[in-house]
């Protein structure tokens, strides 16, 4: 029971850590919290659900999904470079419009099962997998290819261009990079794979909510910081894995905050305080000199 | 007699048109620039250095007049396009690099001034040995750091990397904007011989504002002070070596009466 608990939660952690790399190119390249992600989440739900009832295979309605979450970025994106609309604004304005737009997606109903409905999970290859072990490797195989490529595009000419926007944009711009372009391209991208992480979460609880996206940019900034938490300074490459791992890590957190008897409605509370507790963690370094006690902690494990 | 390869016709910059603030900023101003030229520019606060400088890179479009670079205009051109021609060093350390990124990853990304850049890997290693040997030529221990986020290198370091990076895809015009005005005397003085050094040997257009008379006089072979949005003084060649500081003050103070 408990090791099935265990499983379901690396596979919820797998699933979920899309959100965490997606949000992860705007919150910590680009440099700004972009909360456009609370409404492409249900919206690549929602899209994805209701292709797959309208008869559409589910790897198609999981690129569909990929598209409208680049669109939401690409509505954002133009009210933040071209609109001259703040970021945060921006990104409020086109999650409170998406809502509207995923109810008309499932067609006026909060709710849309997929019930004896085909999905990913329910794919040939899944056919005999044990219980729960099929969101872990779906999220494993997705995780490992958006990993990939986005180590491979970030090495790239246009993916350097895009780190040095966030990095430095007056710098970026007096070497020619079209930073509006960047960030557009950024926001397209991220919530492209934030719509992907709805796709998935839809299809592995088996329904689409129009209020799941509610906290979620609390759940996807929670694997990218407790990932930069527990492993510290970290080349690019291994930050993005540090991202699912805090992904995984965050499900165990939850869990075992479950296992002291809270139950689910509580969940949003304990994500907010855990999120805040790890966005405090220098400040607690300085108070109480950390570093030094985790360092004696690792030594005794060698 | 050689062609002008950057001119300015009858140039009006101003700022916060159509406002109770609206202020003109370069009035009138005409600049004619020669291949090789090395013209170091002097002026008072305000008197329009940064505005001339910000109005060739295109940050401020100019109200009326024109911007030709080798005869042709450019006054309609984005900041971005102009790129291509043209690189800049700011006074502010901070301004001239990307923090987070290494100083290789920095000097790559600027082998790339005013290009498109394509989904193609970088081949960042192919260019260590090259990167090394340039940063050896600045002699402040930055080809040891090439592999070093660029925010934690010392002022001097960052703005000899800017300088690097202004400079390594050769532009046809080269901007300094008080580039060592925020160092120590001592890597003030090291990063404006390197300056000379590499301008002279690469045979660079440059335009340098600068504050210190010395560097002003000692440098370059032309001289130009600006007041009140207007060129007032342009001198060049051998008139400009026989310049001296007492010309120049008593010129300042003719200028404040």
């Amino acid at each position: 029971m408990t090791f099935g608990l265990g499983v379901s939660a690396v596979g919820q952690g797998l699933l979920w850590a899309t959100l965490g790399l997606g949000l992860f190119l705007t919150f910590r390249i680009l440099d700004f919290p972009d909360m456009t992600v609370e409404g492409t989440f249900p919206m690549g739900a929602a899209a994805c659900v209701a292709a797959i009832n309208n008869g559409i295979n589910p790897i198609w309605a999981t690129l569909i999904a990929i598209g409208v979450g680049m669109l939401c970025g690409l509505a954002t994106g133009l009210l933040y470079t071209k609109g001259r609309i703040p970021i945060l604004l921006a990104g409020i304005l086109v999650m409170t419009a998406a809502y509207s737009v995923n109810l008309r997606i499932m067609h006026g109903r909060s709710n849309l099962t997929l019930l004896d409905k085909p999905s990913l999970l329910k794919l040939p290859i899944f056919a005999h997998t044990p219980m729960y072990f099929d969101s872990v490797f779906l999220g494993f195989t997705v995780i490992v290819i958006l990993t990939l490529v986005l180590i491979y595009f970030l090495q790239t000419d246009l993916g350097q261009a895009f780190i040095a926007t966030g990095d430095n944009e007056k710098m970026a711009r007096s070497l020619g990079i079209k930073t509006d372009n960047m960030k557009i391209m950024g926001l397209m991208v991220s919530n492209g794979v934030i719509g992907l992480g709805g796709a998935l979460v839809a299809q592995n609880d088996g329904y689409a909510d129009v209020n799941m996206g509610i906290g979620v940019i609390v759940i996807a900034l929670a694997s990218i910081i407790i990932g930069e938490v527990a492993f510290g300074e970290l080349t690019m490459n291994q930050r993005l894995v540090a991202v699912t791992l805090g992904s995984i890590l965050y499900r165990f957190v939850l869990l075992i905050v479950l296992k002291l008897g809270f139950n689910t409605n509580d969940l949003k509370l304990f994500s907010s305080v855990v999120l805040a507790l790890c966005m405090m963690v220098p400040v607690f370094r300085d108070m109480f000199d950390l570093k030094r006690v985790w360092k004696r902690g690792i030594a005794a494990h060698d | 007699m050689t062609k002008p390869i950057l001119e300015l016709r009858h140039v009006v910059t101003k700022v916060n048109r159509n406002t109770p603030e609206e202020l003109t900023l370069l009035k009138d101003l005409n600049l004619s620039i020669n291949e090789g030229d090395f013209i170091t520019i002097l002026g008072s606060n305000g008197a329009g250095k940064s505005t001339l400088f910000n109005t060739i890179a295109g940050n401020l479009t100019i109200d009326s007049g024109d911007i030709l670079l080798r005869g042709q205009s450019i006054a309609n051109e984005s900041e971005e396009r102009r790129t291509r021609f043209l690189s800049r060093v700011f006074q502010d350390p901070k301004l001239g690099t990307a923090p987070r990124m290494t100083v290789a990853e920095n000097l790559l990304l600027a082998t790339k001034r005013g290009e498109h850049r394509h989904l193609k890997p970088r081949h960042l290693k192919q260019h260590m040995a090259e990167f090394k040997q340039m940063t050896s030529g600045m002699g402040n221990d930055l080809d040891e750091r090439l592999t070093t986020p660029t925010g934690s290198l010392s002022g001097g370091q960052r703005q000899a990397l800017s300088f690097l990076m202004a400079t390594l895809k050769k532009p046809d015009i080269l901007l300094l904007d008080e580039h060592t005005a925020a160092l120590d005397p001592k890597t003030s003085q090291e990063l404006m011989a390197a300056t000379n050094e590499r301008i002279t040997a690469q045979k660079l257009t440059c335009l340098m504002i600068t504050h210190h008379l010395d560097d002003a006089l000692k440098y370059g072979n032309r001289l130009i002070v600006i007041s009140d949005g207007k060129i007032t003084y342009d001198v060049s060649g051998e008139e400009k070596q026989q310049l001296t500081q007492e010309k120049l003050y008593s010129f300042f103070s003719d200028l404040q009466e």
